[in-house]
């Protein structure tokens, strides 16, 4: 041990005390030499000759120092730093080159870096819940809805009966109406069940969780607080804990406050966590399907294993209540898939883009030391002749692309910590409510370590080219400055490379097409309405002042009234749900059709008499609602084009009857006749990238709800309205709510579906953009400096007699003839990738004629640009000084 | 002063041991002890014995420290470690059989 830490302390002593240790052995070695002259002076030679003798040894003596250093043991490590300060000494020389290089590395780092941060937050990073693996999400499945809701009876019985879980919880989201001093304005406020914090394993940081028995009809009102809401709405008061919030009318006792870092994506953001209470209509029905389960798997059990029990119980459940739950299964599938499904893909093509442009930025700056190094040439054949074994010579390389990665790393690292806040700053909050876990991105442990990994591979791609094409046994026949042999294959290799990065370039490019064009697509879709200049706000009317439905109908109805009259407006309706967000289902009927018992579940609206017209959507056959369609007529009812096709495929259904009953969801013969009074053309009632299903339309003074949307279109300016129509709502009832007051173009805008594809395409059409540019450049290199190499080919030329253009010829066929088969190699590879991204396409192929086509004249422009220039300056050489110069 | 050969470069790191196995000196001390014992026949110059003496130390089998010698002038002396006599025994009985070995041969 004492011989491990002596040995350790000379070393690093002789690393960083150099001189000193240098001197000590040069006084040592004066010493012997002193030692010796007088040891043979006192034995009777002449002091003359004895001190002659001993210098005589001189030589001798830097050997030996030199020796004595090998023996040191830190030879490699000296040399390695002898390395680093040529190779800095270097780039200090050519500031332009490192900086460029630099520069380049960071922004490919950045670029590949930051996609990583978001993604470890998504998909790496565990879920804020207590071991998250184990926990799975529990979802009913009909033939038409593969995932819905489970209802509240169903959902008892399924905890009790069942032996895969050790715990089982459901959430319903929504909201409440909140009474404050200022008035009451409506937030988020989702209803679970007493032990859907535990089965999550999340602990209140103040107060208590739920008890049991806390969600039973009856039980006090209690309410858990967000972290959030702790702190806006009471500035983070101690003694917040017993404090009442007046919700739907009803005081609520706050107990206790959740951790900062807890989310549930489905419902935030959650500002109020309530109990089930199960107090309304749907909880009491078992097929009114309003609950998502949660559920944590017992040790041992397999998410398949509880996909199976749980599917033997469903159909228990199927065969005693045959009315509701026929043909009903069950999902079972783990969390971490339910919440993230949709955003794998595109985190996944952003992640392949980002690394596409690493790899060009890497590939670049491959190229720059490439060119540089072949300008050295003669500097390297000298060192090998001097005596520099091939090792040190190669070494060199690897020191100046290390050095390079090493500074590019931390500075790109940097950018990213600045960068990733101001990213998440630019989501709009509804999307960033639903990508809840990118609020949280930063860089973490995991981000350091690919961004490590990252740097590895740039530099073993900076060593491996040089290395590769280093012709370290030729060099000194080379000592010329690159004619012949060498030279070409230098060149070679850069048109390798440029032709790598124009493949690389053309798939970002093709990628960016196809998901602008996807986007347009889909914006651009037939909606089956006219979304601009339309505003909308939405109502709720507390239960307790309108438990009446006529009273409900007549607010509605009044509602319509004045909102049309206000200025600006030209006419107004209402909907049970804005359009374009999904909705309720329904089961239904068809009067004159055998009842099998069969669920045919359809999406339903209740809208009043011009809602049609206000949205403008187009009737095809029949009529639509009007003023004489209230309580005590007929039922009336509008079907959608898409029910058409499924229920009546070429027939008329107009005329026909259906049956449904709202309360019960129960198709029972005894339920309120409709009389089918026309057909509508699909509306996009639901995610703007999905078909649109069957849908019915009610008359809301016939089936009025006590929540539901205002729309009105204007004249002119529809975002002035916004004010004006929640005002008047308020004006009408102060209890009411009126909130979320938006315009259709915000919904659409705001939708998912059109978020996460306009930042795909945003982020794709940058990424393409800085590939592109790089590739040009890396282009207009690689002609450059092989013009400048053959300089003294061309004079030759030209003396012979050719002409500029055919110079001019000569330099532009052979860059094109690079360009082209870059290009052509890339639109093949990119069709193959597109493939892979075929998920985030809509309505667009990915071989996509157009956008392939658009691509290879873009590059095949910007390449003739780029090599036009040294073509032009190749056929302007003068011969004579062309063959003069060397 | 001749360089000695390879076998002997190894050897040598066993001769200084020795010789500091008996007591601690200085490098210049150590080549003149070694010359005495063994009669003028092994001659070794600082070359070769600096080296050993370095590599022996950077081992951590011989330690050094500077000292005043009897003439008053700083020099650095060298004394046996106990890992360098666990050595010095190893490696003479190494030695030992070595020799033997081959006298054995070379005298048949």
């Amino acid at each position: 041990m004492m011989r491990l830490l002596t040995i350790v302390y000379l070393r690093i002593r002789s690393l960083l005390r150099r001189s000193a240790v240098d001197d000590e052995l040069a006084a040592e070695l004066r010493d012997h030499v002193e030692r010796q002259v007088a040891h043979d002076v006192a034995a009777g030679r002449d002091p003359v000759e004895a001190r002659r003798a001993a210098l005589a040894t001189i030589g001798g003596l830097t050997q030996a120092t030199e020796e004595c250093r090998d023996m040191r043991g830190l030879h490699v490590l000296e040399s390695i730093l002898q390395d680093v300060r040529y190779a800095a000494r270097q780039f200090r020389r050519a500031p332009l080159f490192a900086v460029t290089a630099i520069v380049l590395l960071m922004l490919g780092m950045w670029a590949s870096i930051s996609i990583f941060t978001f993604v470890n937050a998504a998909l790496i990073q565990p879920l804020p819940y207590a071991q998250p693996s184990r926990l799975t999400a529990v979802f009913g499945r009909t033939a038409q809805f593969p995932r819905s809701n489970l209802s509240y009876l169903d959902y008892l019985d399924l905890k009790k009966q069942n032996e895969v879980f050790e715990s089982f919880s459901a959430i319903q989201g929504g909201g409440a109406a909140l009474t404050t001093a200022e008035g009451t304005e409506r937030i988020t406020a989702p209803r679970v069940t007493d032990d859907f914090f535990r089965t999550l394993g999340v602990v209140p940081m103040l107060g208590r969780d739920f008890s049991a028995g806390e969600d039973r009809p009856g039980a006090p009102a209690t309410i858990i607080l967000s972290y959030s809401a702790w702190i806006t709405r009471f500035a983070g008061a101690a003694d917040v804990l017993g404090r009442r919030m007046v919700l739907n009318g009803e005081p609520h006792v706050i107990v206790g406050v959740l951790p900062a870092t807890f989310q549930f994506a489905p419902v935030e953001p959650a500002e109020v966590w309530r109990t089930l209470r199960g107090t309304n209509g749907c909880d009491r029905s078992r097929g009114c399907h309003n609950l998502t389960a949660i559920a944590r798997l017992r040790a041992g059990i397999s998410v398949d294993a509880a996909a199976a029990g749980l599917g033997v119980l469903a159909r228990q459940l199927e065969q005693q209540f045959p009315e509701t739950n026929r043909d009903q299964g069950i999902v079972v599938m783990p969390m971490t898939t339910a919440l993230l499904a949709n955003t794998e893909p595109l985190l996944a093509t952003l992640l392949a883009g980002a690394a596409l442009l690493l790899l060009i930025a890497a590939v670049n700056v491959a190229s720059l030391l490439l060119v540089r190094s072949v300008g050295r040439r003669r500097e390297f054949s000298v060192r090998t002749a001097l005596g520099a074994s091939a090792t040190r010579v190669a070494r060199q390389f690897v020191t100046e692309g290390l050095l390079l990665v090493i500074v590019a790393t931390p500075l790109a690292l940097v950018a990213v910590h600045f960068t990733t806040g101001a990213l998440t700053s630019l989501m709009p909050p509804t999307a960033l409510a639903r990508f809840w876990y990118l609020q949280h991105a930063r860089p973490s442990a995991t981000v350091y370590l690919f961004a490590c990994g990252v740097a590895l591979g740039a530099a073993l791609l900076f060593t491996a080219l040089p290395l590769s094409q280093l012709p370290i046994r030729r060099s000194v026949q080379t000592a010329d400055g690159g004619r012949g042999a060498s030279g070409l294959a230098w060149r070679r290799l850069g048109s390798r490379l440029v032709a790598v990065e124009l493949i690389l370039a053309t798939i970002l490019l093709v990628g960016a097409g196809l998901l602008a064009k996807s986007l347009y697509r889909m914006l651009s879709a037939d909606i089956g309405m006219q979304p601009e200049r339309l505003a909308l706000v939405q109502v709720t009317l507390p239960a307790a002042k309108y438990a009446n439905p006529e009273q409900v109908a007549a607010f509605a109805r009044q509602a319509i009234e004045r909102s049309a009259a206000l200025p600006g407006v030209q006419s107004a309706a209402v909907s049970s749900m804005v359009p374009l967000l999904g909705g309720n289902t329904v089961w239904i009927r068809i009067g004159g059709r055998p009842d099998n018992g069969e669920h045919n579940e359809v999406h339903y609206r209740q809208v009043s008499a011009g809602y049609l017209s206000t949205l403008g959507a187009r009737l095809i056959r029949g009529r639509s609602f009007d003023e004489h369609d209230d309580a005590s007529a007929p039922g009336v009812v509008i079907v959608n084009q898409a029910l058409v096709r499924v229920y009546f495929p070429g027939e008329d259904p107009i005329g026909g009857r259906l049956f449904y009953a709202r309360q019960l969801f129960s198709a029972s013969p005894t339920s309120k006749p409709m009389d089918i009074i026309g057909i509508v053309d699909d509306v996009k009632e639901s995610p703007l990238d999905r078909e649109t299903p069957p849908t019915i339309y009610t008359a809301f003074a016939q089936d009025p709800t006590t929540g539901f949307a205002v729309i009105a279109r204007a004249a002119r300016n529809e975002r002035a309205l916004l004010p004006l129509l929640s005002a008047e709502i308020r004006r009408m009832d102060a209890g009411v709510v009126a909130y979320g007051a938006r315009t259709m173009s915000d919904v659409i805008d705001q939708a998912p579906a059109a978020y996460t594809r306009r930042a795909a395409a945003w982020l794709a059409g940058g990424f393409a953009f800085a590939a592109w540019l790089l590739a040009v450049v890396g282009l207009y290199g690689v002609v450059a400096f092989s013009v400048g190499q053959r300089t003294r080919e061309i004079g030759v030329r030209m003396a012979l007699g050719a002409g500029r253009a055919s110079v001019l010829g000569l330099v532009l066929s052979e860059a094109g003839w690079l360009a082209g088969l870059g290009t052509v190699l890339g639109l093949t590879v990119s069709i193959g990738a597109a493939m892979l991204m075929r998920g985030l396409l809509f309505e667009v192929q990915p071989w996509d004629l157009a956008t392939l086509v658009w691509v290879a004249c873009v590059l095949s422009a910007s390449a003739m640009v780029a090599s036009y220039f040294p073509a032009r300056r190749a056929a302007s050489v003068n011969p004579t000084e062309a063959l003069r110069a060397e | 002063m001749t360089k000695p050969t390879g076998l002997v470069q190894g050897t040598l790191d066993l001769l200084i041991l020795k010789i500091l196995a008996l007591e601690p000196m200085h490098g210049w001390a150590v080549g003149q002890r070694i010359r005495q014992m063994s009669g003028d026949v092994l001659q070794v110059g600082q070359s070769a014995l600096y080296p050993s003496l370095h590599k022996l130390e950077q081992n951590g089998w011989i330690a050094s420290e500077w000292a005043a010698s009897e003439n008053n002038r700083k020099a650095k002396y060298y004394r046996l470690t106990r890992a360098g006599r666990r050595v010095l025994d190893r490696e003479a009985a190494q030695w030992e059989r070595l020799a033997g070995a081959i006298t054995h041969i070379v005298r048949t």
